[in-house]
C-alpha cells in the first residue's frame, strides 16, 4: 500500500462546501477568493482551503466551516471574503454577521453542532460529510477509511462478514428494506452457471424526484461506497462490480471516477487487494434518464446495454442477475453503511434505532420547510422532531399539512400523525413507505389532489409500457385526476379511482406499477374532503388548481398602491384585462384563461385569487 | 462527424453492450443524435439500426431533435413542483416564445422539463447547460434568459 502523504499541519482548515447546491451558489468563486485573500495576507502556510462534499444545510449555502472549532459561516459572498479573512483568520476574531441566526433571534449560533438543524442528527452513512476533500483518498484514510476493508480481507472469513452484517440488522436503503445480510447470504449460496462469476452492483439511479441522498453520498464520500462494495464482494465471492449512476449527476460520476483511480493506485482495488490475493474491480455505468431503471431487473438490463425494462421475479437477481449470474444489488446508502458496521461492530450499529429498523436513515428534507437540506437521523425519530426541530418549521407562518415520503411509490402522511416514529413498519402502516429517503413537506397552500395528480403524471410518464395495467391503468387514473382538478369531476370518480388503484396494484408487473396508486390512495384516505370539494363545489381550497380559481383585481389596491401600473394587462396572455395606465384595472371573466400570470406579475398584491 | 463517432466507438471497443454509453458520448458531443450518427454507431458495432433506435428513443437522456446552444431544463421534481415550478416553466415558454420540448428558431435555446436534478434543497431549480440555478421564481426568468442571450 502506498505511503499516506503526511499532510502539512495547518493552523486552520477552511472547509468550503462544494456540493451541487453550494456550487450553484458560487462556492468555487468563494474558494478562489478565499485563496487569493489568504495569499495576500501571506497566510498560505497557516490556513488552507478544502472543498468538501455536501454539508447538508443547502438552504444556507454557500457554506464555510472553520476547523478546528467547527465555526459555521453561511450565505457568504465573494465580497465578504476580505473582511472575514482579516478579522477571523488573521486577527482571530470570528465574525458574527456571517453566522447562523435562528429565526427572530439576535444572537448567532457560532458552532455547527449547536445549530438546531445539526443537533439531532446522527452521522453514520454521512460520517465524513464536510470533513474531507472527496478527491483526496488520504483524507478518507485519515478518517479510518479502508480500515474495515483491511479487517474484512485479512481477519474475517466471508461467513464472518455476512454474519456481522446480518446481526447489525442493516436493511436496504433503496426502498423495500430487505435485510442486507440475508441478501448477501443468498448470493453467496447461489451457484453460478458453469462455475462462472458473481457480481455486486451499487444502485445509484436515485429516481425519486425530490431526493438527493445518494447523490450527496457519492459526491461527499465516494470511498465509503467503494469500501463497502469491496467488503461485499469478498463476502459473496464476486470478482467485478458496477456502480450505476444517474445521468443527471455529472459531479458524482467525476468524483467516483477519481476515487476509483486513487483506490487502485493505493492497492485497495484491482488485482491482489492489499496483497491478500483477492481480485476485484469496479466500473461506472451511467444511467440514461429512465426512472424505471432504478428497479433492479431493469437496471440489470440497462447495464447489459438493453432497454431498461423490468422482468418478472423470481428469479431474483441473487439467483440470476447480470448476464444470468448471481448478483447482489444494494443501494448507495446501504453500501456506505457497511464499512462502519465492520469497523465498529454489529452491536454498536444495532444499538441505534428501533427493534426492527436499525441504524440511521438519510432524508432529503425539502418542500415547504425552513431548513431545507440533507439530514441523517436515527431510526425511530418522530416526524415532529424532523419537521419542527431540525427543519425549523414551515416558512411564512403557514400551517403544516402533510409530509410525503417514498416518492412516487409512497404516500402523504397527514399532520394528525406528526408523532409517528420513522421506521419501515410505521411508515407502511400509515400507507406510505420509507422509500429511498425523499421527504417533501407540504403546507396549507398545497393541494392534495394536485399532488396525487402530479405523481400519477410522473408514473404515467415513466411507465416503460411493457405491462398493460401500468401503461393503461395509470393513464386512466391520471385522466380522472386531471378532470377533477379542472372542475369536471363527477361524484363516481372517487370510487372509480379506488377500483382502478386496486386493479393496478394486483396485476402490474413491477414495483413501479404496483405502487403507483399509493399517492392517490393515501390522499383519498386522509384528504378525501379535498377531493369532494373539488368535485362537488368546483373549488380548490388551496387555490392551486388554476382552472377552479377566479382571478379578480382589487381596484383600490391597484390604484392606491400600484397607480394603475398596467403591468398585468401587458402580460395577460388572453387580453382579458381592461383598463389603461393610471386607471384601476379589472379582469374580464369571460375572456380569462386562468393562467395566473396577472397574480404573478402584480407587485402590489392587487390580484386576488378566489 | 463520422470520424469523431468512430473515435468514440473505438474507445469502448466493439462490445454491443456499450451502445448506451456510446450514444451518451455522441449526444454530449453533438447535443442530439442525428440519424446519420445512429447509422454509423450501428454500422461500427454491427448491431441492427432498429436496436440502436429503440435505445435512443427509450432513454430520456437522448434527443433525436437538435437542442439549443443553451439547453434550459426546468425541474418539475416533487420539491420543485410544490414550490411552484410549473409557473416557472410557463414563464420560460412565454419569455422564449417556444413550447416545452421545442428549440428556438435561432437555436439559441431549447426548453425541456426534467424530474429532479438532485438540488431539491434550492427548489425551484433550473439548469441552463451544466449550470444549476436555485430558488428561481417567475420574476427571475427574464433576467436569466438575458444573461445567456448575450
Ligand atoms: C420503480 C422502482 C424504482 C426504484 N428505484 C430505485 C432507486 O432509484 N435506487 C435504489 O437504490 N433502489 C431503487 N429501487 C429498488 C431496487 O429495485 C432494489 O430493491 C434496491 O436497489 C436494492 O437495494 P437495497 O436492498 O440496498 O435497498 C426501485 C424499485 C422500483 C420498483
Ligand atoms: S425536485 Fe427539483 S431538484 Fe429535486
Amino acid at each position: 500500500m502506498a505511503e499516506v502523504a503526511t499532510a502539512r499541519t495547518y493552523r486552520l482548515h477552511l472547509m468550503v462546501c462544494a456540493g451541487t447546491g453550494c456550487v450553484s451558489n458560487h462556492a468555487f468563486e468563494l474558494k478562489t477568493a478565499l485563496e487569493r485573500e489568504i495569499e495576500k495576507h501571506k497566510l498560505e502556510n497557516e490556513v488552507t482551503v478544502v472543498p468538501t462534499g455536501c454539508n447538508g444545510f443547502c438552504e444556507r449555502g454557500p457554506i464555510l466551516v472553520v476547523q478546528p472549532g467547527n465555526v459555521f459561516y453561511q450565505q457568504l459572498s465573494v465580497k465578504d471574503v476580505p473582511h472575514l479573512v482579516e478579522e477571523h483568520f488573521l486577527k482571530g476574531r470570528p465574525v458574527a454577521k456571517f453566522m447562523y441566526f435562528p429565526p427572530e433571534e439576535k444572537t448567532p449560533v457560532p458552532v455547527l453542532s449547536d445549530i438546531p438543524f445539526f443537533k439531532k442528527q446522527v452521522l453514520v452513512a454521512l460520517r465524513n460529510r464536510g470533513l474531507i476533500d472527496p478527491e483526496k483518498i488520504e483524507e478518507a484514510i485519515a478518517r479510518d477509511g479502508y480500515k474495515a476493508l483491511a479487517k474484512a480481507l485479512t481477519e474475517m472469513s466471508p461467513e464472518a462478514i455476512i454474519s456481522e452484517i446480518a446481526r447489525s440488522g442493516l436493511r436496504g436503503r433503496g426502498g423495500a428494506g430487505f435485510p442486507t445480510g440475508l441478501k448477501w447470504q443468498l448470493v453467496r449460496n447461489a451457484v453460478s452457471p458453469n462455475g462462472g462469476a458473481k457480481y455486486v452492483v451499487c444502485n445509484g439511479d436515485e429516481g425519486d424526484p425530490g431526493a438527493f441522498m445518494d447523490r450527496s453520498i457519492l459526491e461527499a464520500d465516494p470511498h465509503a461506497v467503494i469500501e463497502g462494495m469491496v467488503i461485499g464482494a469478498k463476502a459473496i465471492g464476486a470478482a467485478a462490480g458496477f456502480v450505476y449512476v444517474r445521468n443527471e449527476y455529472p459531479l458524482a460520476v467525476n468524483r467516483l471516477a477519481v476515487a476509483l483511480e486513487q483506490a487502485r493506485a493505493f492497492g485497495l482495488l484491482g488485482r491482489d487487494i492489499l496483497g491478500t490475493g483477492f481480485d476485484f474491480d469496479i466500473r461506472i455505468k451511467r444511467g440514461a434518464g429512465a426512472f424505471v431503471c432504478g428497479e433492479e431487473t431493469a437496471l440489470i438490463a440497462s447495464i447489459e446495454g438493453r432497454l431498461g425494462e423490468p422482468r418478472p421475479r423470481p428469479p431474483y437477481p441473487a439467483q440470476s442477475g447480470l448476464w444470468g449470474k448471481p448478483t447482489c444489488i444494494n443501494n448507495v446508502e446501504t453500501w456506505a453503511n457497511v464499512p462502519v458496521i465492520i469497523d465498529r461492530g454489529s452491536a454498536w450499529f444495532a444499538g441505534i434505532g428501533t427493534a426492527t429498523s436499525k441504524g440511521t436513515k438519510v432524508f432529503s428534507l425539502v418542500g415547504k420547510i425552513n431548513n431545507t437540506g440533507l439530514v441523517e437521523v436515527p431510526m425511530g425519530i418522530t416526524l415532529r422532531e424532523i419537521i419542527s426541530d431540525i427543519g425549523g418549521g414551515i416558512p411564512g407562518g403557514k400551517a403544516f399539512k402533510a409530509v410525503q415520503t417514498g416518492g412516487p411509490s409512497g404516500g402523504c402522511i397527514p399532520k394528525e400523525q406528526i408523532d409517528l416514529p420513522i421506521d419501515y413498519e410505521s411508515l407502511a402502516a400509515a400507507g406510505s413507505m420509507m422509500g429511498s429517503g425523499g421527504m417533501v413537506v407540504m403546507d396549507e397552500d398545497t393541494c392534495m389532489v394536485d399532488v396525487a395528480r402530479y405523481f400519477l403524471s410522473f408514473t404515467q410518464d415513466e411507465s416503460c409500457g411493457k405491462c398493460t395495467p401500468c401503461r393503461e391503468g395509470t393513464k386512466a387514473m391520471l385522466d380522472v385526476l386531471t378532470r377533477i382538478t379542472e372542475g369536471k369531476g363527477v361524484p363516481d370518480d372517487i370510487a372509480l379511482l379506488e377500483d382502478l388503484a386496486s386493479a393496478i396494484k394486483d396485476t402490474a408487473l413491477c414495483g413501479l406499477g404496483k405502487t403507483a396508486p399509493n399517492p392517490v390512495l393515501t390522499t383519498l384516505r386522509y384528504f378525501r374532503d379535498e377531493y369532494e370539494t373539488h368535485i362537488r363545489d368546483r373549488k380548490c381550497p388551496a387555490h392551486v388548481c388554476r382552472q377552479l380559481n377566479i382571478y379578480a383585481i382589487d381596484p383600490r389596491l391597484c390604484l392606491d398602491k400600484g397607480k394603475g401600473c398596467d403591468v398585468c394587462r401587458r402580460n395577460c396572455a388572453s387580453e382579458a384585462i381592461s383598463g389603461s395606465k393610471g386607471e384601476a384595472h379589472a379582469v374580464l371573466q369571460d375572456k380569462c384563461i386562468k393562467c395566473g400570470v396577472c397574480a404573478d406579475v402584480c407587485a402590489f398584491g392587487a390580484v386576488r385569487v378566489e | 462527424m463520422d470520424q469523431r463517432i468512430s473515435e468514440i466507438v473505438a474507445k469502448y471497443g466493439t462490445d454491443p453492450g456499450s451502445v448506451i454509453a456510446i450514444l451518451q458520448d455522441v449526444q454530449e458531443e453533438l447535443h442530439y443524435l442525428p440519424r446519420a450518427a445512429l447509422e454509423r454507431v450501428a454500422g461500427d458495432l454491427s448491431v441492427p439500426l432498429s436496436r440502436v433506435l429503440s435505445l435512443a428513443t427509450f432513454y430520456k437522456a437522448f434527443s433525436l431533435k437538435p437542442k439549443g446552444r443553451h439547453p434550459v431544463h426546468v425541474c418539475l421534481g416533487t420539491a420543485c413542483h410544490v414550490r411552484g415550478a410549473q409557473l416557472v416553466l410557463e414563464k420560460f415558454e412565454r419569455e422564449l416564445d417556444i413550447k416545452t420540448g421545442e428549440t428556438s428558431p435561432d437555436r439559441a435555446f431549447s426548453l425541456d422539463a426534467v424530474r429532479c436534478v438532485g438540488c431539491c434543497g434550492l427548489a425551484p431549480v433550473v439548469m441552463v447547460g451544466e449550470e444549476v440555478h436555485g430558488k428561481i421564481s417567475p420574476a427571475k426568468v427574464a433576467g436569466l434568459v438575458k444573461k445567456y442571450r448575450k
